[in-house]
């Protein structure tokens, strides 16, 4: 029992650290702005570290319920809708300095959009993500009940449109985009049912309190996820 | 103001303080200006801009400041030290070695040689410049050099009349330039020139910057200068300079050819496939300008008359 009770603690914890940790990015582009750490071309830095943030806070946000079924640590949960919305906060930050880079000309921004395709493929992301942000909310999920299941299995296409984003705009070195691919393609083989291993068995009828509490459970249950629930 | 007159004696150079205190330099540059005691070649330079209408989005006229050499040396695209824009500050003056420097003269020429730098540079005359360094990634740099004429160095080799191009090569040596560990690009680094281009009075091997020798991470002990051209044109601490007849297999070239042409002049009306060029920042600066042909030097134009600038990109 001593097991569970640290995650307990833990599932109390999770909102909060996730937070934190989502953010830090965020806190580490603020530190820059004052110290002067942000370079010779501080557009194209800020553009660069909130591109390369929200690329990682989707590849975590896909590794939630990977590591949580792996580990059984379903309190883990919770936290996907966070460092969901920090991807969405860091992608939004993204195409802002972007808008400003282009000094809002908007015959410019047009013409990338239609004829770049690495301005297509992010841009296109980022539409994807917002109707995914605007349900993120529990009273969304309740509403749209199993079609939000469905919905929200777009950031997957969104994801891939960002890394693909981020492989046709570098010049030589592969190395970083390429980093993200294989992430990527990991986190979305383990969501094969029989690379999953675990996925395999059908889920329990009742569903325990303690997940209930954890908040965005739900949403796993419509999946038909196994769950193995921390017992109070 | 973009270009100093050649023959400025060593001893009128600007000195460094002078450099770093910008608000000086182009406060004395507008008064010369505006007394019309610019040389010639200067004074058609800058007014070529404001002339044919090139202005920012507010009408403002658009200004060439020197870049602070803060940034000239701390944003550097030199990969064979890593491709992050401080890598090279970061990494080259630890690990790259200027000093013996060997300089290879070869092809076809009647006076090939093998110099050590000091020798290299020795009996031409060095020279003071200002240009506008564009970069292909669409920002751009005022940067003050020193340096020789290319054309002299290509004078005094006596190329042979089959030499159609000058061929250059930075170093390959991966534990000084540990960023070569990669296939990055094809190492070593190639660049070349066509020969009436580096006969070009533009065309500079720089050996400094702000007055004091090159930093590592500007492609220390000498490097080509071609302000035309998109910088990767501009190749960095090089080793050997090799007249051919037959077109160099450039670096960026080789590594994406629809990407990168041979002649890579600035071009606002040509873009890259995959980002617009008609416009650029330059560092230091909020709002992007508008690109100019040749990145401001239209008396390079008729090296290329009769040729299509779109197909020869």
């Amino acid at each position: 029992m001593a097991a569970a009770s640290w995650q307990l603690k833990a599932a109390r914890w999770i909102r909060p650290a996730a937070w934190i940790g989502g953010l830090v990015p965020l806190f580490l582009l603020v530190a820059g702005v004052f110290t002067g750490g942000l370079g010779a071309d501080p557009i194209e830095y800020v553009t660069l570290r909130t591109g390369f943030a929200t690329l990682l806070m989707l590849m975590c946000t896909l590794a939630v319920t990977p590591v949580r079924r792996w580990t059984g640590w379903n309190w883990l949960a919770p936290a996907r809708r966070t460092l969901g919305l920090c991807a969405f906060l860091y992608v939004c930050l993204h195409l802002a300095t972007y808008l400003v880079d282009q000094g809002f000309a908007w015959t410019y921004i047009v013409e990338d959009v239609a004829e770049r395709p690495y301005v297509t493929a992010g841009f296109t992301a980022f539409l994807l993500l917002v109707p995914l942000a605007l349900t993120s909310t529990k009273g969304s999920i309740r509403r749209l009940g199993k079609r939000w299941q469905k919905l929200h299995r777009v950031v997957y296409l969104a994801a891939g449109l960002g890394v693909l984003h981020f492989i046709w705009l570098v010049k030589s070195d592969l190395r970083d985009p390429l980093i993200f691919a294989a992430v990527f393609a990991v986190l979305m083989a383990l969501r094969i049912p029989a690379l999953a291993g675990r996925g395999k068995k059908k889920s329990p009828p009742g569903r325990p309190a303690a997940t209930r509490r954890a908040g965005t459970e739900s949403q796993e249950a419509a999946a038909g996820e196994t769950r193995r629930a921390v017992s109070a | 103001m973009l270009i100093r007159k050649p023959e400025i004696p060593s001893s009128e150079i600007t000195p460094e303080r002078l450099y770093l205190s910008r608000r000086q330099f182009i406060g004395a540059s507008a008064a010369a200006l505006a007394a019309g005691t610019i040389p010639a070649v200067a004074a058609c330079d800058t007014a070529d801009g404001a002339a044919r209408g090139e202005a920012a989005a507010d009408g403002a006229p658009q200004r060439d400041e020197l870049t602070p050499l803060e940034d000239v040396t701390r944003y550097n695209n030199f990969y064979e030290f890593g491709t992050d824009k401080e890598d090279p500050a970061r990494n080259a003056p630890r690990t790259l070695r200027v000093r013996p420097w060997t300089v290879l003269v070869d092809g076809l020429c009647d006076r090939p040689g093998r110099y050590a730098f000091d020798d290299f540079v020795r009996g031409t005359q060095q020279v003071d410049r200002t240009y506008r360094l564009r970069c292909v990634e669409a920002w751009s740099m005022v940067i003050p050099w020193r340096g020789i004429p290319l054309r002299d160095v290509v004078n005094r080799a006596r190329p042979r009349a089959g030499a159609r191009f000058v061929e250059f090569t930075t170093l390959h040596d991966p534990v000084q330039m540990p960023g070569q560990r990669r296939a990055v690009l094809n190492w070593p680094y190639v660049e070349g020139l066509r020969m009436d281009e580096a006969m070009h009075p533009l065309a500079l091997l720089a050996t400094g910057l702000y007055g004091r020798p090159l930093p590592a991470q500007n492609g220390a002990p000498l490097r080509l200068v071609v302000p035309w051209k998109y910088g990767f044109k501009s190749i960095k601490s090089i080793v050997r300079i090799r007249f051919t007849d037959t077109q160099p297999r450039t670096a960026w070239n080789v590594s994406a050819p629809g990407e990168y042409g041979f002649y890579a002049n600035v071009n606002p009306q040509v873009d890259h496939p995959r980002w617009s060029q008609a416009r650029e920042r330059r560092i230091g600066e909020f709002r992007r300008r508008p690109t100019l042909m040749f990145n401001g030097y239209p008396e390079v134009a008729s090296l290329y008359s009769g040729m299509d600038l779109r197909r020869n990109y």
